[in-house]
């Protein structure tokens, strides 16, 4: 085994140079045209990275490791070809927890073989700086791995959306975090085996303590959040490690995910700090009540087809709902309909709709909808006022107008579309006895251009598709 | 490499992460969570060093575990980024 300062140059300089290669992944996003080229040279990147690894080590294992590599990547494979574009938020959920994992056990590894990997002193105690960077890696990464598998279950419906308080339990949190910090403080001066395997045990429970108070409409930042989590993960091995690839990578995502918390965020008005306290949408609206004694108007399929005929003008404003409905097909081909009339149709996208950043847009790119029809809130809010009928498929709390005027609202101040200032608005929803995530009544319901459909978002789409042809 | 370099790396890319990601179109972020998501699987470095040393078969077994779960997320994070990046068109094509 070789001591970490003995690694040969042209090593580092791989490492180095699969770092860049995940540089011009991410840079690739910046443009749909260009991020299939990044998305390679991130695939070459990790090849390097795992050609060098393997190359510089004397592997007494290696049909092992072809075996588990074999195992692995085929369920990926497999994973990724099948798995619906609907269920991406689950997906990635789970994919963050196998990072998670991944890093717990290489934690684990180092800590039972630290000769193996150059972590050790003359008398082969494992380095005290080591010792505080494993400790990091081992509880960021059991952080990321349970807080991703209640994540999972949340978005995949095996566990309830709503959030789950338990009482005292910023208390317990903030205890257990000075616990787990307090314990790594304490392993740079005892090597000891049940401090490392508390650490681990401790982090694997607040990861999950963490995530189960948050509820279904925060999920967009705690996704998010973890992603940011296995990035620094990642970081952490790589200090221990001193590998460059791991480290630039994990730098990368870190502040990836941190970015994307921060604009999720900021899209919902909400602090950082607030949506990890959780609780959001835990109090049930008595909103219904007041929603049946308004009035509000009813319409049809037709009468939704021969308004939207005769628009010059369409902004179609998908929410989760059109994701849980897949309603994204039918979508698209009344969007083909309209603009064979002769109708202008964009599609004008929350940073939150849906259940994790991008979510509306990747459903409408599978629907075939180009992507320059789709817009971001701040470019599309303005042409509200010159459009003539918005079409609101799923999404509510995002369209709320009282966000702009009401104090009192607990989204006051949050973004919104400005649907309100089309000529009509027609809102599909299933029924007018629910509230959106946040536990709001809607004013849109009751404004005199309003016009409500009420039915299953895809049914209702099939039938105007109908209307129209 | 001394801590000092090793931090350096870290620090430079923290920024070459910030600036990088924020000019990632809204539209793309949904791929890049599944991209990000992949290449944090690096972390298959610190598996292979594990599963390929002897001497403690613990922590071989771990490190073999460790290698086949990175490799679910890298080939199927880089395999469904590809997918969904595919999907993302220009105007002037209307499929039947």
């Amino acid at each position: 085994m070789h001591e970490a300062a003995a690694v040969p140059s042209w090593v580092l300089l791989a490492y180095l140079i699969a770092g860049a290669c995940f540089i011009v992944a991410l840079r690739g996003l910046s443009s749909p045209t260009s991020s299939q080229r990044g998305n390679r040279a991130g695939m070459i990147g990790m090849a390097i990275a795992v050609v060098t690894t393997l190359a510089i080590h004397d592997i007494a294992s290696i049909t092992e490791i072809a075996i588990a590599i074999a195992i692995g990547g085929g369920i990926g494979l497999v994973t990724a070809r099948r798995i619906q574009m609907t269920a991406m938020p689950q997906l990635v959920a789970a994919f963050h927890s196998l990072v998670g994992m991944a890093a717990v056990l290489v934690g684990a590894a180092a800590f039972l073989n630290p000769a193996a990997f150059g972590i050790t002193d003359a008398a082969g105690a494992i380095l005290p700086v080591s010792r505080v960077e494993m400790g990091l890696g081992v509880a960021i990464g059991a952080i990321t791995f349970s807080g991703s598998v209640i994540a999972f279950l949340k978005l995949n419906g095996n566990m309830s959306g709503a959030p789950i308080l338990l009482p005292l339990r910023h208390v317990i949190n903030l205890g257990t975090l000075a616990a787990i910090l307090g314990l790594i403080a304490y392993f740079t001066q005892d090597q000891a085996p049940w401090i490392f395997w508390t650490v681990t045990a401790l982090a694997f429970a607040i990861g999950f303590l963490l995530i189960i108070p948050i509820g279904g409409a925060d999920m967009p930042v705690v996704i998010s959040m973890l992603n940011s989590y296995s990035g620094w993960a990642a970081a952490a091995m790589g200090f221990t490690l001193h590998n460059s690839a791991m480290i630039i990578t994990g730098a990368l995502v870190g502040s990836s995910g941190a970015i994307l918390s921060y604009i999720m965020c900021r899209a919902m008005n909400r602090s950082f700090i607030s949506v990890i306290a959780g609780g959001f949408g835990a109090v049930a609206s008595t909103g219904d009540a007041a929603a049946i004694d308004r009035p509000w108007k009813r319409g049809s399929a037709e009468d939704a087809a021969f308004l939207l005929k005769q628009a010059d003008q369409v902004v179609i404003v998908p929410g989760y709902g059109m994701a849980v409905a897949q309603a994204q097909h039918a979508l698209r081909e009344m969007g083909d309909l309209l603009k064979a009339e002769g109708v202008r149709v964009k599609y004008a996208i929350h940073p939150v709709a849906g259940r994790m950043p991008g979510h509306m847009n990747v459903l409408l790119a599978e629907a075939n909808v180009p992507y320059d029809e789709v817009f971001e809130l701040e470019d599309i809010n303005s042409e509200f006022a010159q459009t003539d009928v918005a079409f609101v498929i799923g999404a509510n709390d995002v369209t709320n107008p009282a966000a702009k005027t009401d104090k009192t609202s607990p989204i006051y101040g949050m973004p919104v579309l400005d649907v309100e200032k089309a000529r009509t608005v027609l809102f599909i929803k299933r029924s007018m006895g629910g509230v959106g995530y946040a536990g709001v009544d809607n004013e849109l319901f009751y404004r005199d251009n309003t016009m409500m459909l009420l039915a299953d978002a895809k049914k209702m789409v099939e039938e105007i598709v109908k209307a129209l042809a | 490499m001394d801590f000092i370099s090793i931090l350096s790396i870290f620090v430079l890319a923290c920024f070459v992460g910030y600036f990088v990601v924020w000019s990632v179109t809204p539209a793309l972020h949904t791929p890049l969570m599944s991209v990000t998501n992949a290449i944090s699987s690096v972390i298959i470095v610190g598996a292979l060093i594990a599963a390929a040393a002897g001497g403690s078969p613990t922590s071989k077994w771990l490190g073999l575990i460790a290698v086949a779960l990175a490799s679910v997320n890298i080939f199927g994070g880089f395999a469904v980024t590809a997918r969904m990046l595919a999907m993302y068109k220009k105007k002037e094509r209307r499929d039947a």
